[in-house]
């Protein structure tokens, strides 16, 4: 019976054996870092660059084409673009009062979002510690935080120019009351959440309040205290053109509502397109740092 | 009082209520460790031993009776009663010689020097074979070697008494095996006090100088404690085939699986 195995095996063998004698492959060059690099590129631009692009260019075709009938509403790409070309390409010009560059109505919108944001960020990681860390806290305060937090924005705009008599400060507080919540309620969660086991760890090694705060509680919850600075930054910007078209001065909320009363709709489609490219930057970054901070934290 | 054991729980009880329902998980549990001894507790779930090892740990407070250790009554967590947890608990944003400098940086704040407390992070780390990856952050390493920095950690700490909480229950078979050895070793190096948790016969047989066998909860109690009289250091080979190991093991399954079965089984 295992003779006949046997005799397969052996044709099989010496079937394969040529075989073997003509394979004699060239090593493959290994591609040149330079040329990685340039694969790398490509490969990120086919994959991440042209999929937006491609759409992008269709929906323009597509406005152009629906805009350019005689009579229609809203300019169509080109004319926007000839319209505005001067703003443009000269984002900086400074002719005094408000008539400025678009770098100069962002740059002001961008520095009261700062201001604005930077303060939700300390006292909203600040109440969300606290919310999150005591009891008593939160059976207080949760409550008037998940009222007040459905407010709209614009909203609380007349209270603050009623207690500020100035639309900077009002401006400022808008963007505040805006980001906080967020901010607050996604650090509670965080911190609410810590491990049982990272605070006994802290418990046997003795970390005193302090260090309890800083070594465990912030790492540990800094996962969610993002997510909350993201998306308070997001509605930043929403709220900061908003507010700025009802205060008026240099921003890109009054640039909007200025261009709309001259009629230059083609200003205002301009706008548009870097306050979304802003918001998209802002975000960006909130993203990015967020991304260097919490290496690992997020997978234990 | 004067000849008291090194590490003594005397008459603990412990009772959690919650909404005005008390539920007493032990009742009346008692044991003396001498210095030196490995002392493993089994029993099965539920039966309370985590908790016993919890109020050892100072993590949990007694309803009665007292935890004395050195003759110091234990009622806060410190680092003279060193925790392994059962899921490693490292802190996944620190790299495993941060995870372990933490613990030293702060035991050794005014003992030893930057430079000793680093010397002494790194003796530990090597101690468990853990140098290759102490740069590594705890997702980018095994369980076994996330347990073994868990482990080096805990011995940082120098601590009088080592508390292990099923330290190998979440490991595969084979990482088990080999980790339970290195325990050994460690321990017959450095002769540490260890209370350690487990519900595998075999490897409280293997590694402990006692076993404490606890009754089903509620208010588990002590049921038996088993010497295992084996020369150390043991072999896990030879041991396969030793009358005393057989016995003991066989005592140890006896009381869990004829005497105090577990009923509602899990």
């Amino acid at each position: 019976m295992s003779a006949p195995v046997l005799k397969l095996d052996d044709a099989r063998a010496s079937k394969a054996a040529p075989a073997a004698e003509v394979v004699a492959f060239r090593a493959p060059k290994a591609p040149s870092p330079l040329q990685k690099r340039a694969g790398d590129v490509l490969n990120w631009a086919t994959t991440t660059l042209v999929p937006p692009l491609v759409v992008l260019t269709l929906l323009l075709l597509f406005w152009e084409l629906v805009c350019s009938r005689p009579g229609s509403s809203l300019p169509p790409p080109s004319q926007v673009v000839t319209d505005t070309w001067e703003l443009i390409v000269n984002p900086f010009y400074d002719r005094g009062g408000l008539d400025k560059g678009l770098f100069w109505h962002l740059l002001a919108s961008l520095q009261r979002v700062a201001l604005g944001y930077a303060i939700a960020v300390v006292v909203g990681v600040a109440f969300g510690v606290l919310v999150g860390q005591s009891t008593w806290a939160m059976r207080g305060l949760d409550p008037i935080f998940q009222i007040l937090r459905t407010v709209p924005p614009l909203a609380w705009l007349p209270l603050a120019l009623a207690a500020f008599r100035d639309g900077q400060p009002s401006a400022i507080f808008v963007i505040f009351i805006t980001s906080v919540w967020p901010i607050i309620i996604n650090t509670a969660v965080g911190i609410r959440n810590i491990p049982t086991d990272y605070s006994n760890v802290a418990k046997v090694i003795r970390l005193n309040g302090f260090e309890y705060f800083t070594k465990i509680m912030i790492p540990a919850a800094a996962p969610y205290i993002f997510t909350g600075l993201r998306i308070g930054i997001g509605l930043s910007w929403l709220a900061i053109v908003a507010a700025e078209m009802l205060i008026g001065g240099v921003g890109i909320g009054f640039f909007i509502w200025d261009a709309w009363n001259s009629s230059n709709i083609s200003d205002i489609i301009l706008a548009l397109v870097y306050v979304g490219v802003v918001g998209f930057i802002l975000d960006r970054i909130v993203a990015f740092i967020a991304g260097a901070v919490t290496r690992g934290t997020a997978n234990a | 009082m004067s000849k008291q054991a090194f590490l003594s729980i005397q008459h603990v009880d412990k009772a959690f209520s919650r909404g005005g329902v008390t539920n007493e998980v032990l009742k009346d549990v008692s044991l003396d460790v001498n210095e030196g001894e490995y002392i493993s507790i089994i029993g099965h779930s539920g039966c309370g031993k985590s908790t016993l090892l919890n109020i050892v740990a100072g993590l949990t407070g007694v309803t009665k009776g007292v935890v004395f250790l050195e003759g110091k009554v234990v009622d806060e967590p410190g680092p003279d009663r060193a925790v392994v947890f059962q899921n490693h608990s490292l802190l996944p944003w620190l790299t495993a010689y941060e995870n372990v400098a933490l613990a030293v940086d702060k035991v050794f704040a005014r003992t030893k020097t930057k430079a000793e407390r680093h010397e002494w992070t790194m003796r530990q780390i090597e101690l468990v074979n853990m140098a290759h990856a102490k740069d590594r952050r705890p997702s980018e390493i095994s369980g076994g070697m996330k347990q073994r920095i868990g482990i080096a950690r805990a011995l940082a700490m120098q601590p009088k008494v080592l508390l292990l909480d099923e330290p190998f229950g979440a490991l595969d078979a084979l990482t088990r095996t080999h980790l339970q050895d290195q325990v050994m070793q460690i321990q017959t190096e450095l002769k540490n006090t260890v209370l350690m948790i487990t519900h595998d016969v075999d490897e409280a047989v293997l590694l402990s100088d006692r076993i404490v066998m606890m009754t089903n909860g509620p208010s588990a109690r002590i049921g038996e404690v088993l010497s295992v009289p084996l020369e150390r250091p043991r072999k896990r080979l030879e041991l396969v085939s030793d009358r005393t190991y057989i016995a003991a093991r066989a005592a140890v399954l006896k009381f869990l699986y004829e005497r105090h079965r577990f009923i509602e089984a899990a």
